[in-house]
């Protein structure tokens, strides 16, 4: 099976069921995608599909062999650069499983909303779970993000 | 199925469409489906006594939790049997597909994975639409009234129950679910013998 990961052609011996994650983990080693809870609960395996936030634990592979797929280790552009800067500057991780999933939403959100206000952020990062709650921090960096510290 | 659907909305006076050239077989849902069969409901001589008959069955279908989870009161979906808030917290957002960064696409592919429902369709129906908490009068004038049902006329609302791809998720959800009563084939003849029969409504 052929895929576009991060910009790449890949190819990849795999059934057409088999979880994206799986893929990317397993047969690319691209272990930057995290394995969370792997029922589409927690976040930790969100990439981009053509753009869009996407759980990679619940979606068969067959379903993006013809679309963009977008990791963490790929992730660019202006507002993914917010982002790491942001992130760093505030030092948002704690443990850090579940910032590779929670940086990806972000930029989705940042992609749409230039600048989210609070509502908007809790609302775009709900489906991400952080278990060393470090929610505050995550919001106040989507802000620096966005160029709004007040 | 579908051409004794069509049969029945010719005789409510749709003249839109062929009616078919011999009787179709009668809708008989099965008896596992827990709902009344179609040629029993047509047994009953008053107008507004069958029709308030054919919509207790329709509401067996719009009330069970594959349709009514995805019409909850507020602006968050509601999951399982039990229909308990969708958990992580999502809601409806500008048109029913979420919000930017979490859009129900995020999770929901187009078919079933696992244990996540998926469609191409799938998303929150319009806040107008909303049916958990009502009773099954209030849902039937909700039903049949334009301004709250997306502006469905009667030939639109029996083609959006009979045909429409979301509707169909219905009857196809994950193993771990139940299906809706009966299929979608009955839904859409139960619905046009309902408006065929004067769209009464149980009392609210």
């Amino acid at each position: 099976m052929k895929l576009s990961i991060n910009g790449q052609a890949r190819e990849v011996d795999v059934d057409e069921d088999t979880p994206l994650l799986w893929v990317l983990r397993d047969h690319l080693g691209m272990t930057g995608t995290k394995y969370g809870c792997g029922v589409a609960q927690c976040g930790a395996c969100t990439v981009h599909v053509d753009g869009v936030p996407r759980r990679a634990c619940v979606t068969p592979v067959g379903s993006v062999a013809e679309r963009d797929v977008v990791t963490i280790e790929g992730l660019a552009g202006a507002e993914a650069d917010a982002v790491r800067t942001a992130w760093e500057a505030i030092d948002v991780p704690q443990c850090g499983y579940c910032q590779a999933g929670q940086i990806m939403t972000a930029v989705a959100l940042l992609k749409e909303v230039a600048k989210p206000n609070d509502d908007q952020i809790d609302q775009a990062m709900a489906g991400n779970i952080c278990r060393c709650a470090t929610y505050v921090r995550i919001r106040r960096a989507i802000h620096s993000a966005a160029g709004d510290d007040s | 199925m579908r051409r004794f659907a069509l049969g029945l909305i010719l005789a409510a006076g749709c003249t839109k469409a062929t009616p078919p050239a011999a009787p179709a077989a009668p809708v008989t849902a099965s008896p596992a489906s827990g709902l009344r069969s179609l040629a029993s409901l047509q047994a009953i001589e008053d107008d507004e006594a069958r029709a308030i008959a054919i919509f207790a069955e329709v509401g067996k279908i719009l009330t069970h939790p594959r349709c009514m989870n995805c019409h909850p009161s507020t602006d968050r979906p509601l999951q399982g049997e039990a229909g308990l808030p969708h958990q992580p917290h999502v809601v409806r957002g500008a048109d029913g597909h979420g919000v930017p960064g979490l859009v129900c696409a995020s999770c929901h592919g187009e078919t079933n994975f696992e244990n996540v429902p998926g469609n191409p369709h799938w998303h929150l129906a319009p806040a107008s639409m909303a049916w958990a908490g009502k009773s099954l009068g209030a849902i039937c004038a909700q039903v049949k009234d334009p301004a709250r049902n997306g502006g469905l006329d009667h030939d639109a609302l029996v083609k959006h129950m009979a045909e429409d791809p979301l509707v169909a998720y219905g009857w196809d959800p994950p193993a771990h679910l139940e299906p809706a009563p009966g299929d979608q084939e009955t839904a859409g003849a139960l619905v046009a013998a309902w408006l065929e029969a004067g769209a009464h409504c149980p009392p609210p």
